[in-house]
């Protein structure tokens, strides 16, 4: 389908394309065995400046918005979604100095993410607290100048990799969901450490690892936004970053999809490729459809968010979840048609349907989504009345 | 230290087809690249403009759309391009093209070197490389697989032989051909790439570089192709016969006499 992008838009696309025919498809077999973190590809992007699309040119990024990351994605994606995810949970760390920090923040963080010389990560999660982010323990306790932070965060993409990270912790248990405060923390920082790093089904390029804090003090000029703005300002990031994994699990689905019309067409049974029968044709169709519908809801998304609307949180839900439910029908699909050789090593399918997975759980679950969703909805039909 | 990069516009290989009849490439309807190996001697020249400063010019002859190739060149880290391109440059071999790019080298001057390929894999000669260096009367070495040091007066280079290589030190200003061991070509960035399409690329013709009409484009090529064919394999099967001992026997010494081992 033509989306109208604009040159830019392809040059961009195109050259995550390349990066991803020459550079990742090639390794992504050995990455997913191996488990080893990616940094020669995020070097490459790096260096062919796909690391600050989204970044405001003030800040050496590109000047482009959240569909411009999007493309990035769906693009390396379609080779391997760890390598994807990697990139994305950079932006995922970014977002929140981007859309709160002070003007000194941005200058001291951003144009090193937007130049890919560092990584950025996000640390919401805990133990206790998964799709109940408010149930977290990790405090952060004001003491002059400082916050000192004690606790564990727990599946943290880029955990160990990353040079930012960007965390929310308990400043006053007494407000709940009020008493969350966002903090930049810095690698190196004495009493930020790293536990083991996570034996995973799928995006195993990934590096997701906890975050450990005994008594780490940051500077109080490290504190996002104000106090008590924590868990707002997680919300509202994950409302702009929701779209990438749409495009992760969309780069899976589509990847899916050329290698099961490829195979098909070459495979023979019964004398003839199996691409003629009927039933492996409408399978091919109803891979396509879906992950058409997917792409449009997505870059519809995208385009809202960069258009500066202001409640996007029930559009950016609607992506990820069609998107990555597609994702994990189509994989399945794509194995089939492949048949017991899509069940072997030797074909990029099988992982795609490994990597497929993750896209329905992580950055809110699937469930999560349906309940933003009908919550939005709710609200606004109340309004009107 | 200023070098100067050839480069040459060819169809890409996965698309190209012979023309059955005329036996020659079919140029027409395919995607073209950059030739492959002037990738190399692009990456080349900007790496050694990063790291001793000057600039980097790329250089290519051929139709108007060679401009998409110089464009690549900028988008990968060269300052400049320079299209020599003339309907009567049309059809030119080796010779006429060494003559053209020489002179259009000369007329940009002040550098101390020029990178080429080691051929372009359409015409497969690895002759326009040294025909550049004869014309300026400049000293050249082909098939280079590493620049071991280089100044602005000499430099000493690695020059690939068929079970080795060779160490050269060579005066400045030269001209080198590299072979695809020498590095490997870097992706080019989107700001390269936004440069590249705002780029202003300099074009000349036949006379602007005050080449001689009279021995341009084919009719002033002295290489005439009187036939193109593919040769024809002839191989010979033998079935040994009798034991699988025997044929062994019979298999190693016949292997012996053809000195194959
Ligand atoms: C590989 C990986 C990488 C990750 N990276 C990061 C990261 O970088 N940063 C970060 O902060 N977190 C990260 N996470 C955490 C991820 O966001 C959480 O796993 C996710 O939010 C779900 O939390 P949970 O796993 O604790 O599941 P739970 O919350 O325990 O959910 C279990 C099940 O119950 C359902 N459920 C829970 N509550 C409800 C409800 N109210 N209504 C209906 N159903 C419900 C869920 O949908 C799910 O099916 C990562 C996780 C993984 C696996």
């Amino acid at each position: 389908m033509e989306y109208f992008l604009t040159e830019e838009q392809e040059m961009i696309r195109d050259l995550a394309r390349k990066i991803a025919k020459e550079k990742v498809e090639p390794v992504a077999a050995e990455l997913d065995e191996t488990g080893e973190f990616p940094w020669e590809i995020l070097n490459v992007l790096a260096e062919s400046d796909l690391c600050g699309v989204y970044i405001p040119e003030e800040y050496g990024g590109f000047g482009g918005g959240v569909l411009e990351q999007c493309l990035v994605v769906e693009e390396l994606s379609k080779a391997c979604s760890g390598v994807a995810v990697s990139y994305a949970a950079s932006g995922l760390g970014s977002f929140p100095i981007l859309l709160f920090g002070t003007e000194e923040q941005k200058q001291k963080y951003i144009p090193s993410v937007a130049s890919g010389k560092s990584l950025a990560a996000f640390g919401l999660t805990e133990a206790n607290a998964g799709s109940d982010a408010g149930a977290m323990e990790t405090t952060a306790v004001k003491d002059g100048d400082h916050y000192i932070l004690n606790g564990t965060k727990q599946w943290i993409t880029n955990g160990g990799e990353a040079d930012i990270y960007t965390v929310i912790a308990v400043t006053d248990k007494t407000k709940g969901s009020r008493g969350n405060s966002a903090f930049i923390v810095e690698k190196g920082t004495p009493g930020f450490t790293f536990g083991k790093k996570e034996n995973k089904m799928g995006i195993r390029a990934s590096t997701t690892r906890e975050l450990i804090f005994q008594d780490c003090r940051i500077p109080k000029e490290n504190l996002l936004g104000r106090e008590g703005m924590g868990f707002i300002v997680a919300m509202k990031t994950l409302d702009v970053t929701r779209p990438g994994i749409a495009a992760q699990a969309l780069g899976i689905a589509s990847g899916a999809l050329e290698a099961a019309l490829n195979y098909a067409r070459e495979r023979r049974q019964f004398g003839q490729p199996i691409a003629s029968f009927q039933a492996i044709q409408h399978m091919l169709a109803d891979m396509a459809i879906q992950i058409e519908a997917a792409r449009a809801l997505l870059y519809s998304t995208a385009r809202m968010i960069d258009s500066g609307a202001k409640n996007y949180s029930k559009e950016s839900s609607m992506c990820k979840v069609l998107a990555s439910d597609v994702a994990m029908k189509v994989t399945v699909d794509a194995v089939q048609i492949f048949g017991g050789y899509g069940y072997m090593k030797e074909y990029p399918v099988e992982k795609m349907m490994r990597d497929a997975k993750i896209t329905q759980i992580y950055e809110g679950t699937n469930q999560i989504q349906r309940n933003i969703i009908a919550l939005e909805m709710i609200k606004e039909a109340a309004r009107k009345r | 230290m200023n070098v100067i990069v050839c480069v040459k516009q060819v169809p890409d290989p996965a698309e190209a087809k012979i023309d059955k009849e005329t036996k020659t490439i079919v140029r027409e309807g395919v995607t073209n690249i950059t030739n492959p190996f002037d990738m190399y001697g692009i990456e080349e020249g900007v790496r050694i403009k990063e790291k001793n400063g000057g600039k980097v010019t790329a250089v290519s002859m051929g139709p108007p759309q060679s401009e998409k190739c110089l464009r690549e060149a900028i988008a990968m880290g060269a300052d400049e391009a320079i299209l020599v391109s003339d309907r009567a440059l049309a059809g030119s071999d080796t010779l006429v093209t060494a003559t053209a790019l020489a002179a259009a080298i000369d007329k940009v001057g002040d550098y101390h070197l020029i990178i080429c390929g080691r051929e372009a894999i359409d015409g497969d000669t690895g002759q326009t490389g040294p025909g550049i260096a004869e014309r300026l009367g400049i000293p050249h070495v082909t098939y280079v697989q590493k620049i071991r040091e280089i100044s602005e007066d000499k430099m000493i280079v690695e020059r690939m032989i068929e079970d080795g290589y060779q160490v050269i030190e060579v005066k400045l200003p030269a001209l080198i051909t590299v072979v695809k061991d020498i590095n490997e070509p870097r992706i080019p960035s989107l700001r390269g790439m936004m440069k590249a399409k705002k780029a202003n690329i300099i074009t000349m013709n036949a006379q602007d570089l005050s080449l001689d009409p009279d021995n341009l484009g084919l009719k002033g090529s002295p290489t005439q192709v009187i036939r193109q064919f593919t040769p024809e394999i002839v191989r010979k099967g033998e079935v040994l016969e009798g034991e699988p001992t025997e044929q062994a026997a019979v298999l190693v010494s016949k292997l012996l006499q053809t000195r194959v081992v």
